[in-house]
């Protein structure tokens, strides 16, 4: 059943004008293939996240049940779906006016470009269409092996720890680990050489060393205790291992099919985590080039109130959240005004001259070249940690909020740069998850596992942390601790696999 | 083809089902958490059907927004709006509620399951009967345009088959005329039944906010069910103290009257709506009377079960008493008809509320006799 179609006639002729302009910014993108789909199409395609096939599972149906009816309602509405792949598909909403589809195309080159050239998506798998369609094949092949209820129960239990990630990961390809292989064993040779290259030396040098070294183990004769022995049945395996996914598929004791499926919902999971990473400097990026094409290029005389009234739209500050739109386009736009100008460097910091500094203006022009410079190396925390100034915040009017217990709300709690810094940045570390780490997989000595919560400040939502531990003890099959700092105090809590217990 | 979505879309509202029916004891008893939306739907919210997560607690966590105001105004709402200590700012902060919709026969089958209440059987009288068609069906006749194409090209591949003249390395299938298949209809044929339910409430003095809460979620509950039985339903309200008066739902749980209870002047109206309104021959007629048991006389009460054994008993399909335990009732009303009636009566069912947590089992007290 086909509910997408590739675009033809005038939206065609729309897409070459557009990749016209791409193409004279200097866009660097993978081949764009654009359809048209209806609403309940792109509703389907959101909520499996852009993918036409996934695995099944009950949470695709959740989150398509609420799309359909924010929908439905008039709440929100989809523009567009692009997805990271090599040949980059992205779905238009075929009810889009004339402008809608023009905004919507140019911003999608822009992600395009960016999924293309940013280093953090340098290992996500572009073919990433075929990977999710044969894991849908394969879990629902376990599906009729095993029965669908047990399978799917299996596959949440799994989804739970989803977000216990390692981000250095997504540098781990085969390449790498296979040249730390080599460097491993090249190192043990070395060792068993006494940290001597082979070949560098000369043969009479090498049996001289050699010779000595005979002599001292000969006088050695007492074999001792080495002196980290204890008697645990295995050594800690994984200790500050944070990939727990990967850790369980090699620790614990599960069957093929359940090794399998954790494997596919990993691999899943990665592919998603650099748009995670990036999501400010991505939706910047992408805005920023809509904005500019279509102000500078796109736009019929007839077409400009509309675009404001969009974009105005795309950009809306919250009191809640920062809008990721409107702060990745402004601090885009920001670092490009700062470069064309100058205002950067050791000179323009140290400048004490207010009014010097105000009209600052060295003609550099640099602003485009280091914008694309930006959206290459940058994720979301080094984008801000280095771009960040506090008379943008001002301008951008962010402020931090907190609770306020004695009035029982949220408030406006500072407008200071190094706290709005702070608190962006802490929101940002580890994707927004908590940083769960493997303490100690033999805890106890009884097998049991030790998970430790790197407290940054804030404490884990307690409710959704037992029931994660649950589904861990499923996955396990030991208790299971999490050593955590509640309420300003250490703590270690247990599920034995009854009932909940406070160690310390 | 559905999209295999539809699929997940099915697991997911089984799930969500499935939350319903195990936690149908905290709904009924937190009564106002099931919200009716129109006439046929209702919004159910569910707190925790997300996939658990460690995730950061959402007050220590706090975070940033854009926009003006001062230090200590409020995130949500105008600067200065609210008094320290009143504001409900920060309740659902950054939690993805979700609130699922049920229509009427979800939530009545999950409740007729759970408390395995049997279906009512309409009374005889003068049904008018209705055929819908569905479409439900596979036959071998019909028109062109209900065509089951993949039936139809299952069918044939089973013939090739079974002759023996299907080649996989060529797998063409062609149906012949033989291998057509058709949706059909299935009839259905539906009672056209009705009925009218018929609440009496006792608003003196001594019934407080907290009976009247019973009273209102027992009667949410009751409504669905019988909504659920019957195609058309009428719901009419009373209240009473020493005189009775007819209502819409809204006074009906709101009005509070001081002094004293004559519940036959409740039960006197109710048999004057009736008569005016509802042929008991062509209307199934449920009286339900809550109180906390008080009566102002004896002579009252009866004369209350002289009008219960002279009109409503003949002419409804039961007479249902309800009495909410509240620390000034004496919960004598009660006793005087389970002296005469006995608690196994068919006709007049009796059910002691004790509390919120009571709902369930008195409902079911109330519904499990099928009539």
């Amino acid at each position: 059943m086909l509910r997408t179609k590739v675009i033809s006639g005038k939206l065609l002729e729309l897409q070459k004008e557009i990749q016209g302009y791409a193409d004279e910014y200097g866009l660097d993108y993978f081949p764009q293939v654009f359809e048209v789909c209806d609403y309940d199409t792109i509703n389907i395609l959101a909520a499996q996240g852009g993918f036409p096939i996934r695995y099944p599972h009950w949470k695709f149906g959740m989150d398509y049940d609420q799309l359909s009816k924010g929908y439905r309602f008039g709440i929100q509405k989809i523009y567009e779906m692009v997805i990271n792949t090599d040949p980059c598909y992205a779905y238009l909403l075929e009810v889009n006016n004339w402008l809608d589809q023009k905004l919507v195309m140019a911003h999608v080159y822009g992600h395009n470009d960016f999924f293309k050239n940013n280093m953090w998506f340098s290992n996500t798998n572009r073919k990433m269409m075929d990977v999710m369609a044969n894991n849908g094949t394969k879990m629902r092949r376990y599906m009729e092996k095993y029965g669908q209820d047990r399978v799917e129960i299996f596959i949440d239990k799994v989804l739970s720890i989803e977000n216990l990630l390692d981000v250095n990961h997504l540098f781990e390809t085969n390449e790498v680990i296979q040249s730390r292989q080599q460097k491993d064993s090249q190192a043990k040779k070395e060792a068993s050489n006494d940290g001597y290259y082979v070949d560098d030396r000369s043969k009479a040098l090498k049996s001289f060393m050699n010779a000595q070294k005979r002599e001292k183990s000969a006088d050695e004769v007492v074999s001792e205790v080495p002196e980290n022995f204890t008697f645990s049945a295995e050594e800690n395996m994984a200790k500050g291992e944070k990939d727990i996914m990967r850790f369980l598929i090699e620790h614990a004791p599960l069957e093929e099919w359940e090794a399998d499926i954790i494997g596919c919902l990993r691999e899943e999971a990665y592919y998603f985590l650099p748009q995670r990473m990036t999501k400010i400097m991505n939706e910047g990026w992408a805005s920023y080039w809509h904005s500019t094409i279509l102000t500078q290029r796109a736009l019929g005389p007839n077409e400009f109130i509309d675009f404001a009234d969009i974009h105005a739209g795309v950009m809306q500050m919250s009191k809640e959240n920062i809008n990721p739109y409107k702060v990745g386009i402004e601090l885009m736009r920001d670092i490009e005004f700062r470069w064309n100008t100058g205002r950067f460097g050791k000179e323009y910091n140290e400048c004490t001259n207010m009014e010097e500094k105000e009209n600052w203006n060295k003609n550099l022009g640099l602003g485009r070249a280091k914008i694309f410079e930006v959206r290459k190396s940058h994720n979301d925390i080094t984008f801000l940690e280095e771009f960040l100034t506090p008379e943008f915040c001002n301008r951008m009017q962010i402020f931090t909020y907190k609770f306020n217990p004695r009035s029982n709300r949220m408030e406006i709690d500072k407008r200071d740069f190094d706290a709005i810094k702070t608190k962006l940045l802490t929101q940002l570390t580890n994707f927004g998850s908590p940083v769960i780490e493997v303490e100690d997989s033999n805890f106890k000595n009884r097998k049991e596992l030790l998970l430790r919560h790197v407290h940054g400040g804030v404490d884990l939502d307690m409710q959704f942390a037992t029931a994660t531990m649950q589904n861990l003890y499923a996955l396990w099959k030991r208790p299971v601790n999490l050593k955590t700092s509640y309420e300003d105090k250490e703590v270690i809590f247990n599920f034995d696999g009854k009932e909940f217990s406070q160690l310390t | 083809m559905d999209h295999p979505i539809k699929r997940d879309h099915s697991r997911f509202r089984k799930i969500v089902k499935g939350k319903v029916r195990d936690n149908l004891r905290k709904y009924v008893s937190q009564g106002q958490q099931i919200i009716p939306k129109g006439t046929d739907k209702f919004t159910v919210p569910m707190p925790s059907i997300d996939i658990p997560r460690f995730k950061f607690g959402d007050k220590s966590e706090g975070g940033t927004g854009q926009g003006e105001g001062q230090e200590g105004d409020p995130v949500k709402g105008k600067p200065g709006d609210g008094e320290p200590g009143e504001g409900e700012a920060g309740e659902g902060e950054g939690s993805k509620e979700l609130e699922v919709e049920m229509d009427v026969e979800e939530l009545a089958k999950i409740l007729g399951d759970e408390l395995e209440l049997p279906n009512i059987e309409p009374k005889g009288k003068s049904q008018i009967a209705s055929t819908t068609d569905k479409y439900t069906s596979i036959g071998t006749v019909g028109p062109d345009s209900l065509r089951h194409l993949k039936r139809t090209y299952k069918q044939a591949l089973k013939r090739q088959m079974s002759m023996g003249v299907y080649d996989p390395m060529n797998p063409k299938v062609v149906p012949i005329r033989h291998d057509y298949r058709y949706r059909a209809a299935n009839t259905k044929v539906e009672m056209e039944n009705s009925a009218v339910v018929i609440y009496m409430m006792d608003v003196s003095g001594s019934m407080g906010e907290e009976q009247k809460e019973i009273v209102r979620t027992e009667s949410f509950w009751i409504n669905l069910w019988l909504k659920s039985q019957y195609k058309e339903i009428d719901i009419r309200y009373i209240i009473h103290d020493a005189t009775a008066k007819e209502v819409d739902e809204d006074t009906f749980f709101r009005t509070r009257e001081s002094g004293g209870t004559l519940i036959s002047s409740a039960l006197k109206l109710c048999k004057h709506i009736i008569e005016t309104d509802y042929d008991p021959n062509e209307w199934n007629i449920y009286p339900f009377h809550f109180s906390d048991g008080d009566n102002w006389s004896a002579d009252d009460t009866k004369l209350c079960l002289s009008l219960l054994d002279d009109y409503l008993l003949p002419n409804s399909n039961m007479f249902c008493y309800g009495q909410v335990e509240s620390r000034y009732g004496s919960g004598q009303f009660y006793k005087d008809l389970a002296n005469k009636y006995g608690t196994e009566s068919d006709d007049v069912i009796l059910s002691k509320i004790k509390n919120k947590e009571a709902i369930l089992d008195s409902i079911k007290e109330f519904l499990g006799k099928g009539k």
